[in-house]
């Protein structure tokens, strides 16, 4: 009898993962620069729109920064298992040696760094742009820094669910939006908070709280998903 | 070693395999023949542990095989119907990720399985500029990169040309050695000397098994 294949550690292997999309991300460029680009072109669409009021523009500029971080970040969820399922890739990363809840976790922190990242590194410019103050900055970057990871985790979870069903790409936003919201509310009222002097230190323990939350259940529930998509 | 008992697989209101049964020991392979619609992915499939069946059980060694899926998938090369290259690797790439799964050094082993299905020239090419038979031969490489004692083979010789045709005997005879086992689906003889044969009869009817005898092969 042969020996059962050798199997690589599991943290190991998440990271090859991870790693396999990173580069295939670099290679396909466009996907990423595509949601950066969206994001600060719809956030610069606002000054048009209201008019170039500074005061009112500074007023909305939480609120402006968030809602186009999470439109931006639902755009390449569709083919984050999509292309998987698509070329028999996921077949193959089903049968890799990793449970299926971690072959979603690679693929929700691969979304986060290739769609994430690039968006916290864009809100500087945006939220300057709009006349955040510079004071409240950092509070938006943290906010961020957590609500984009709970975007990934949620939005990954969605992903999972809808593929293989038609019309998933419309079912998409109308499963993420509404799971979302409670990031959305936490952090935008944190910058709220932050710019009228109060405390803004409880809204980003709750955007915390809902992360922490997010990080085990959504890839276990992701993982589902994958299954059921391959049967 | 691996023995199947009555595997029943519903595809919507229609019953695709009914009551299926095998056994294959170490060393042994089978041929699922049969014609389109009849269910041999489906089959290969659920040996996979990619689908649960609605009747019926695996069992490796003994143990129900689909009982813990993840454990079941390191015993598993499985060969679908597309080669599930990412175009915009390079071979080398592409074949990374399937070696360090299997517990191998990611760059020698792609290299050693590169070799034996003649891609070395190509190793630094993007997929998608990989012709088909040559897209098949990566993932027959990626099926040896596995080191499982289980192949799942979906028309591995889709698109290769005679003397790949060679290779792929070159690597059966040495799995079937080393006491592997294949299963395939196949439309057209395959280089596997003494395999068993399983016709699969489509929706109706039963399933036959029966000793083929492929000498022109040997």
């Amino acid at each position: 009898m042969k020996a059962e294949g050798m199997q690589a550690s599991l943290p190991a292997l998440l990271a090859a993962v991870i790693g396999r999309d990173l580069r295939l991300a670099l290679r396909h460029g466009a996907d990423t620069l595509g949601a950066v680009l969206f994001f600060i072109l719809a956030g610069a669409l606002f000054p048009l729109a209201l008019g170039p009021s500074p005061e009112l523009l500074r007023r909305m500029a939480p609120g402006i920064v968030w809602v186009c971080a999470l439109l931006a970040a639902l755009l390449p969820l569709d083919r984050l298992f999509g292309s998987e399922l698509e070329d028999g890739s996921l077949d193959q990363l089903m049968l890799s040696g990793l449970p299926p809840a971690l072959v979603a976790l690679a693929k929700m922190i691969a979304h986060w760094l290739t769609t994430g990242l690039p968006l916290l590194l864009a809100a500087s410019p945006l939220a300057i742009m709009l006349g955040l103050p510079m004071p409240v900055l950092p509070i938006l970057l943290a906010g961020l820094a957590l609500g984009t990871a709970i975007l990934s985790l949620i939005g990954g979870m969605a992903a999972s669910i809808v593929l293989g069903a038609r019309r998933g790409g419309v079912l998409l936003p109308l499963l993420v939006l509404p799971l979302a919201t409670p990031a959305l509310i936490f952090g935008a009222a944190a910058l709220d908070a932050a710019q009228t002097g109060l405390s803004w230190r409880p809204d980003l323990e709750l955007l915390g709280a809902f992360l922490a939350g997010a990080l085990p259940l959504c890839p276990l529930a992701a993982g589902a998903g994958l299954r059921a998509a391959v049967e | 070693m691996l023995n199947v008992e009555n595997i029943s697989v519903f595809r919507g209101e229609r019953l695709v395999l009914d009551s299926v049964g095998l056994r294959l020991d170490a060393g042994e392979a089978l041929l699922l023949t049969g014609p389109n619609g009849a269910g041999k992915s489906t089959l290969l499939r659920v040996l996979a542990g990619l689908r649960k069946p609605e009747g019926g059980h695996v069992l490796w060694a003994g143990i129900d095989a689909l009982a813990d899926r993840t454990t079941h998938a390191a015993r598993v090369a499985y060969l679908g119907h597309q080669d599930a290259l990412k175009p915009g690797l390079t071979l080398r790439e592409n074949l990374a990720l399937p070696a360090r799964a299997a517990g191998s050094d990611p760059k020698q082993a792609p290299k050693q399985a590169m070799k034996a299905l003649d891609l070395l020239p190509l190793a630094d090419l993007p997929a998608r500029m990989l012709s088909a038979g040559q897209k098949r031969r990566a993932a027959l490489a990626r099926v040896m990169l596995a080191r499982a004692p289980l192949w799942l083979l979906d028309e591995p010789s889709l698109g290769l040309d005679t003397s790949s045709i060679g290779l792929l005997e070159a690597l059966f005879h040495a799995h079937r050695e080393t006491g592997g086992i294949i299963i395939a689906t196949t439309h057209v003889p395959l280089p596997l000397p003494n395999a068993r044969t399983l016709a699969l009869p489509g929706a109706s009817g039963l399933e036959t098994m029966e000793e083929m005898d492929m000498e022109s092969w040997s």
